[in-house]
């Protein structure tokens, strides 16, 4: 460990710090329910995908007219994405030790997943209704 | 970043190669990191040869039979010899165990000792374990009741109660799973790391106790639990067997039970 300024704290002090945060289940809880959500999603994506492979792009914009396939395909876009910034985010914490730092690439990260996940919906959508 | 190479200071350079010992036939070349705070040397590697016939079976006896016959500046913590006190802990052929229950035997080729990773050094085989000590703290590892005991007796639980502790009272408090870590290395500070979190698991888990979720309560932080990726170093190296990532996955459950 690198020796902090605050050594002549007592270690017990140090260890305490600010407390708790009373928070992380959540997150964690969501990444695993993503993590499920995303095995049949992937599958289906998957197999779509195979299944439309020669089709070109007509084929696969008359596919998104089907409502069914642009709702799952906008589930699947909302898990990854949100699956996405909770792991970025435990990434981030493990390896950017500075406070201000880990800071700025969390939100980036963040604003980032949030940006590409609208723009993916956003272009299902216009797809689906104008082909 | 996270330091992926030792700093200058504490990159490891050869040591001193010991004479052998005369007539020694069944020789075994041990090679040991050696510190010493009082020099401004950086920390070596130095190598000694041990003849197995007149040595014991384990790590600790060679290193004991170094310390006494060839090199007596060598610097290790040893207590009760046979894994109850969890002070030999160190880092034997690439792996955290105990010395005194570690067969030389098992050992490939030179046998390599290094201390605890990732911890300060005081001297050669000795980290300091202070802030481990200070975390054990934290978890309040003692009974905490509101309800006063029997007059006349002791608190009491059924065999079933008393079956949770399994796997959980029998730690040394050694830090072989904590060091072993990754994620401990990178955020020691704020996560309590697998020996930690299996001692808060046996408060968690004792039916005598009243505090639980105060418990639950101190641990639920990103860091202080949630650090715990599953990485199993812990589980595969305890020298007693037991099982902190299950003990921490325990209480990951009892976080989400106890929403809904």
């Amino acid at each position: 460990m690198v020796p902090k300024p605050d050594m002549l704290r007592s270690a017990l002090g140090r260890v305490r710090g600010l407390g708790s945060a009373k928070e992380g289940t959540h997150h964690w809880w969501q990444q695993r329910l993503t993590a499920v959500a995303l095995i049949p999603l992937s599958i289906w994506l998957i197999a779509s995908i195979v299944s439309l492979s020669s089709s070109g792009y007509a084929g696969f914009a008359s596919w998104f007219h089907n409502p069914i396939h642009a709702t799952v395909m906008i589930l699947f876009l909302l898990a990854v994405f949100h699956h996405a910034q909770l792991g970025l985010q435990v990434v981030i914490e493990d390896y950017v030790p500075n406070h201000a730092a880990r800071t700025v690439c969390v939100v980036a990260a963040k604003f980032a997943c949030i940006a590409l996940a609208v723009s993916c919906v956003v272009s299902i959508l216009v797809v689906a209704f104008k082909g | 970043m996270v330091e992926f190479t030792l700093p200058k200071n504490s990159q490891v350079k050869p040591g001193k190669k010991h004479a052998v010992p005369p007539g020694a036939k069944n020789l075994r070349t041990f090679k040991v990191y050696r510190y010493d705070p009082d020099t401004d040397e950086n920390p070596r590697l130095d190598s000694y040869d041990v003849d197995m016939d007149t040595c014991g079976p384990m790590v600790l006896d060679a290193l004991l039979k170094i310390k006494d016959e060839t090199d007596q500046t060598l610097t290790l913590r040893r207590s009760c010899r046979e894994g109850i006190c969890g002070s030999c802990s160190m880092n034997i052929d690439g792996r955290n165990t105990l010395a005194c229950l570690k067969p030389i035997e098992e050992c490939k080729g030179d046998v390599k000792v290094y201390p605890l990773p990732h911890m300060p050094v005081i001297k050669d085989l000795v980290p300091d374990l202070t802030h481990v000590y200070a975390q054990y703290a934290s978890i309040e590892p003692w009974l905490k009741t509101d309800t006063p005991a029997p007059p006349n007796a002791e608190r009491q639980q059924s065999p079933e109660e008393r079956a949770k502790l399994d796997g959980l009272w029998e730690c040394i408090l050694c830090f072989c799973c904590t060091t072993s870590c990754p994620s401990y290395w990178w955020n020691g500070d704020r996560y309590l790391g697998p020996a930690i979190l299996l001692q808060a698991a046996r408060w968690i888990n004792d039916s005598r106790d009243e505090a639980t979720g105060e418990r639950l309560d101190n641990l639920e932080d990103p860091f202080r639990l949630y650090r715990c990726h599953t990485i199993m170093n812990c589980t595969q190296t305890c020298p007693k067997g037991l099982n902190p990532a299950k003990a921490i996955a325990d209480i990951k459950m009892k976080m989400v039970e106890r929403q809904g």
